[in-house]
C-alpha cells in the first residue's frame, strides 16, 4: 500500500511528460493501439459517410450529393465537437467552393463553414447572395440571425428572424426571436412566451427542443433563477448533450459554486476546448492534481492553433484561460478586448469585465459598459460587475 | 470504510486522462521541420494517424482503432503518399527526400505518424523552395506548420501551409559579404545621423589648427602640423570607441543606456567647453581617447538594435565599426580643408571656434538635460 502512492505519481508524471514535451517512439508491440477514430467499433454513421464519400469521389460534380455529404459532416462535427469535418464538408463542395455565386444552398453552407471559423463578413456576404436567390429558406434566416446576434446586431437580428417563423415553424421563429429579444431588455418577455409555447408543441422535433431548452436554461441562468434554469438545463441534456450544451451548463453549475457537479458532468466529454476548459476550472477550484494536466493540455491547444494562425476562433476561451488558470489578468484583458472587437455575446462581455476588474483597469472596461448599458443586457453577474467597473471608472 | 488514499482514485483517472488524449479535437495540421546541414536537408513530418487513416485507410481491420501493427504494415504506402506531395527544392535543384524511419509521437490532439527522411539537394542552398500538397483536397482546411533550421543553434523560421500558400521559398542565408556590407552602411548612417558624436568630433577638431602657447592660440602655419593634430584625435576617437564597441557587443561590459547616452552629452559639454577654458591644451587626442570610450557604449546600443546574429557577431562588428569610420572621415574631409583655408581669418577665430564652441556647449547641456531626466525639449 505503501508504494501505491509512488507509483502513481511516476504514472502521473510520465503520462504528463508524453502529453508536455514527447518524443518521437517506436511502439513496443503490433497490438498495441495508437489511435480510436470513433467512439464506437460498429458506427453504421461512420460507414454511411464513407459510402457517401465514395459516390462523391467518382461524380464529384453531384450537386444533391455534395450537399448531402456536407451537411452530414457539418451536423457529425458539431455532436463530436470536432473541426476537422468542417474541412470534409468543405472539400466535398470544392468545385463550387471558389465560385464567387454558387448555387444557394452552397451559399449557406459556406456560410456555416465561414461563421464557425469566425468569419463573420465572410458568412453574411454569402447569406445575403443566398437570400436573393431564395428568399424562403428558413435555415439561411436562422443562420443569418445568429451571426448577427453574436455581433451584437441585435434589430437585423430580429429581422432575420420574422421570415424564420413564416417558413419553418412557429417554435423555430419564437426561439429565434427570444434569443435576440432576452439580450435585448426583455428577457422576462421572451422566457414567458418561450416556455408557453414550448410547453404547447410536444411534436417539436429533437433539434428544437434542445435549442429551445437550452435557450431557456440560459435565460434563467442570467436571470438568477437557478431552479428555472436547472430544470431548463435538464430538459436540453435529456435531448441530446452536444458541447455547447455542456459549456452553457458548467457555466451554470460554476457559478453556483457547484465544481463537483461540473466534473462528474463533463467526465469523458471534455474533448473539445470549451467542456476541457470548464472541467480544468471545475477542477482547480476543488484542489484536484488533474487541473494542471487539464491545463498543459489546454496551453497546449491554443499554442498548437497560434501557431496555424486561428487563434481569433479561440480567443474568448483563451481569455478565460489566461484569467482563471493562468491568473494572468493583464494578458486576459487584452485578450478579451480583442475578442470583444468580433463578438458581442454575454460571455464575451463578461470575460472583458472580470478581466478588468482582477487587473484593475476599469476604464478598459469603459466602451464594452456603454454598450451593454445601450443594449440593455440583463444578466445579473454581468450587470453587478458593470456597477462595480462603472463606479470606478 | 478503511481510509483510501486520494491519490490512488486519483491516479486512476488522470493517468487515464493524460496517457489516451485520442478524442482532443482540433483542425488538421501537420508538423513539418526542417534542418539544413550543408546540402543535405534533415526532415521530421509528424502527420496525424487519423488524417492518414481518412486518406488512404489504416485502420485495416475496420475496428475503428490503429494500432502499431495496421501502421507498420503500411509504412510504404504512407511514405509514398506523404512524400508524394511534398517537393522540395535548393535554388532551383529538387531535393528528393529519403524515408529512414517511421516512428510515433503524442501530439494534444493524438497519434501522429513521425516520417524522418533525408533530401539531398547537391550543393548547399541559397534558398529552400517547399512545396506542399498534403491533404488539401480532402480537408482544405489542414494545413501544414513549417519550421526551417538553416544552421545549428541558429534562428527557427515559421510558415503556415495552406491551400492558398502551397508554395514557400525561404531565404536560408544571405552571402557573408551582404551582411558585411549592409553593418558598414548601418555605420556610416549611424554617424550621420548621431549629431552628438559628429559635434563631439568637431569641437576636438576646432582648435586644431591653433597651438595653446602662455595662454594664447596660435595659429599653425604648415598644414602638416594641422593634419598631424587632426590624425591623432581622430585616431584616438576611432581607437577608444572600437574597443568599447567591441567589449559590448561581445557581452563583456554593459552600462544602462541612460548613462550611457547622458555622460555622451556631457564629453560634448566639456568638449566645448575646453576650447572656451582650456584646461588639456595641446593633448586634445586624450580627451577624444577618453571619452571616446564613451561613444563606444553608444554605438554598441545602435548596434543591438539591428540584431546580431551569434555566428557573424565579429564580421558585423568588423563592418558596423568601419562604417562608423569611413563616415568620420567623411566628415573630416569636408572640415579640414575648408578650416584650413579660414585658419587665420576674424571669422574662423570668433564666429566658428569660440561662437561655435558656445552653442555646442549650449545644445549638448539641453541634450544632458533630456537625457538625465527623460525630458523633451528639442525636437528630435
Amino acid at each position: 500500500m505503501q508504494l501505491l502512492p509512488w507509483l502513481c505519481a511516476v504514472g502521473l508524471l510520465f503520462g504528463w511528460s508524453i502529453a508536455a514535451e514527447a518524443t518521437p517512439f517506436t511502439p513496443k508491440s503490433d497490438s498495441e493501439v495508437l489511435e480510436r477514430v470513433r467512439v464506437r467499433p460498429a458506427d453504421p454513421e461512420a460507414r454511411a459517410l464513407r459510402e457517401l464519400r465514395t459516390r462523391l469521389a467518382r461524380q464529384p460534380q453531384d450537386l444533391a450529393l455534395a450537399l448531402q455529404l456536407a451537411r452530414r459532416y457539418i451536423e457529425r462535427g458539431r455532436i463530436e465537437a470536432d473541426p476537422r469535418y468542417n474541412g470534409y464538408a468543405q472539400a466535398a463542395l470544392a468545385p463550387w467552393w471558389e465560385q464567387p455565386k454558387p448555387p444557394a444552398p452552397v451559399l449557406v453552407m459556406r456560410a456555416t463553414l465561414r461563421q464557425a471559423d469566425h468569419d463573420f463578413e465572410g458568412a453574411l456576404a454569402d447569406l445575403k447572395l443566398a437570400l436573393a436567390a431564395n428568399p424562403r429558406d428558413p435555415q439561411a434566416w436562422v443562420t443569418r440571425a445568429l451571426v448577427q446576434q453574436v455581433r451584437g446586431e441585435y434589430a437585423e437580428a430580429r429581422k432575420s428572424c420574422v421570415p424564420v417563423m413564416q417558413f419553418s415553424s412557429q417554435l423555430a421563429g419564437i426561439t429565434c426571436l427570444s434569443g435576440v429579444a432576452s439580450l435585448n431588455g426583455q428577457a422576462a418577455t421572451s422566457y414567458a412566451l418561450l416556455e408557453r409555447v414550448i410547453t404547447a408543441r410536444t411534436d417539436a422535433s429533437a433539434g428544437e427542443k434542445l435549442w429551445a431548452q437550452t435557450l431557456l436554461a440560459e435565460i434563467a441562468h442570467r436571470q438568477g433563477d437557478p431552479q428555472k434554469a436547472e430544470k431548463h438545463f435538464r430538459a436540453a441534456m435529456a435531448v441530446s448533450p452536444d458541447s455547447y450544451l455542456l459549456g452553457a451548463y458548467a457555466d451554470f453549475l460554476l457559478d453556483e459554486k457547484r465544481p463537483r457537479e461540473v466534473v462528474e458532468l463533463l467526465k469523458g466529454r471534455a474533448r473539445a476546448d470549451g467542456p476541457l476548459l470548464r472541467l480544468a476550472i471545475a477542477e482547480q477550484r476543488l484542489g484536484l492534481a488533474q487541473s494542471a494536466v487539464h491545463r498543459t493540455e489546454l496551453a497546449a491547444r491554443f499554442a498548437a492553433s497560434r501557431r496555424r494562425g486561428d487563434e481569433a476562433v479561440h480567443r474568448r476561451e483563451e481569455a478565460r484561460f489566461t484569467l482563471e488558470l493562468l491568473e494572468q489578468p493583464g494578458a486576459a484583458l487584452k485578450l478579451a478586448l480583442a475578442n470583444w472587437q468580433t463578438q458581442r455575446e454575454p460571455a464575451d462581455a463578461r470575460i472583458v469585465l472580470e478581466a478588468a476588474q482582477a487587473s484593475g483597469d476599469a476604464a478598459a472596461a469603459r466602451p464594452a459598459i456603454d454598450w451593454l448599458k445601450q443594449s440593455r443586457l440583463e444578466d445579473r453577474r454581468v450587470n453587478a460587475l458593470m456597477q462595480e467597473l462603472g463606479a470606478k471608472a | 470504510m478503511s481510509k483510501v488514499p486520494l491519490w490512488g482514485w486519483l491516479c486512476l483517472w488522470a493517468c487515464v486522462a493524460v496517457a489516451q488524449p485520442a478524442f482532443a479535437h482540433k483542425p488538421s495540421d501537420s508538423y513539418l521541420n526542417l534542418k539544413l546541414a550543408d546540402e543535405r536537408v534533415e526532415g521530421q513530418w509528424d502527420i496525424a494517424l487519423r488524417d492518414l487513416d481518412y486518406a488512404i485507410g489504416l485502420d485495416g481491420d475496420d475496428d475503428g482503432a490503429i494500432t502499431w501493427g495496421e501502421v507498420r504494415s503500411r509504412q510504404a504506402q504512407i511514405a509514398d503518399y506523404a512524400l508524394a506531395r511534398l517537393k522540395l527544392a535548393a535554388d532551383g535543384n529538387s531535393c528528393p527526400p529519403n524515408l529512414h524511419a517511421l516512428l510515433i509521437d503524442r501530439h494534444s490532439d493524438g497519434a501522429y505518424a513521425v516520417l524522418r527522411f533525408a533530401a539531398d539537394c547537391g550543393r548547399p542552398p541559397v534558398a529552400l523552395s517547399v512545396d506542399y500538397n498534403l491533404f488539401f483536397d480532402l480537408d482544405p482546411q489542414h494545413r501544414g506548420l513549417l519550421q526551417l533550421q538553416a544552421e545549428d543553434g541558429g534562428p527557427v523560421r515559421t510558415a503556415i501551409l495552406g491551400p492558398d500558400s502551397r508554395s514557400q521559398r525561404l531565404e536560408v542565408r544571405s552571402a557573408p559579404w551582404v551582411q558585411f556590407f549592409d553593418f558598414v552602411r548601418e555605420g556610416v548612417w549611424h554617424i550621420w545621423i548621431g549629431f552628438d558624436h559628429i559635434l563631439f568630433l568637431l569641437t576636438l577638431l576646432l582648435p586644431a589648427l591653433f597651438v595653446r602657447k602662455d595662454g594664447r592660440w596660435k595659429t599653425l602655419g604648415e598644414f602638416r602640423e594641422v593634419f598631424l593634430n587632426v590624425v591623432k584625435v581622430v585616431t584616438a576617437f576611432t581607437v577608444a570607441h572600437s574597443i568599447t564597441l567591441g567589449l559590448a557587443a561581445l557581452g563583456v561590459v554593459e552600462l544602462p543606456s541612460r548613462w550611457v547616452e547622458s555622460a555622451i552629452a556631457a564629453s560634448v559639454i566639456l568638449a566645448a567647453l575646453n576650447n572656451l577654458f582650456p584646461i588639456v591644451e595641446n593633448r586634445r587626442w586624450a580627451i577624444a581617447f577618453g571619452f571616446g570610450l564613451i561613444h563606444g557604449f553608444g554605438f554598441a546600443s545602435v548596434m543591438a538594435d539591428l540584431g546580431l546574429a551569434k555566428e557573424n557577431l565579429v564580421l558585423s562588428l568588423l563592418g558596423f565599426n568601419l562604417g562608423v569610420e569611413v563616415g568620420q572621415l567623411a566628415i573630416v574631409a569636408v572640415f579640414l580643408p575648408i578650416a584650413f583655408w579660414l585658419r587665420d581669418s576674424w571669422f574662423y577665430r570668433r564666429v566658428v571656434f569660440t561662437g561655435g564652441s558656445v552653442a555646442v556647449a549650449g545644445i549638448a547641456a539641453v541634450w544632458l538635460a533630456e537625457r538625465l531626466f527623460d525630458w523633451q525639449l528639442l525636437a528630435s
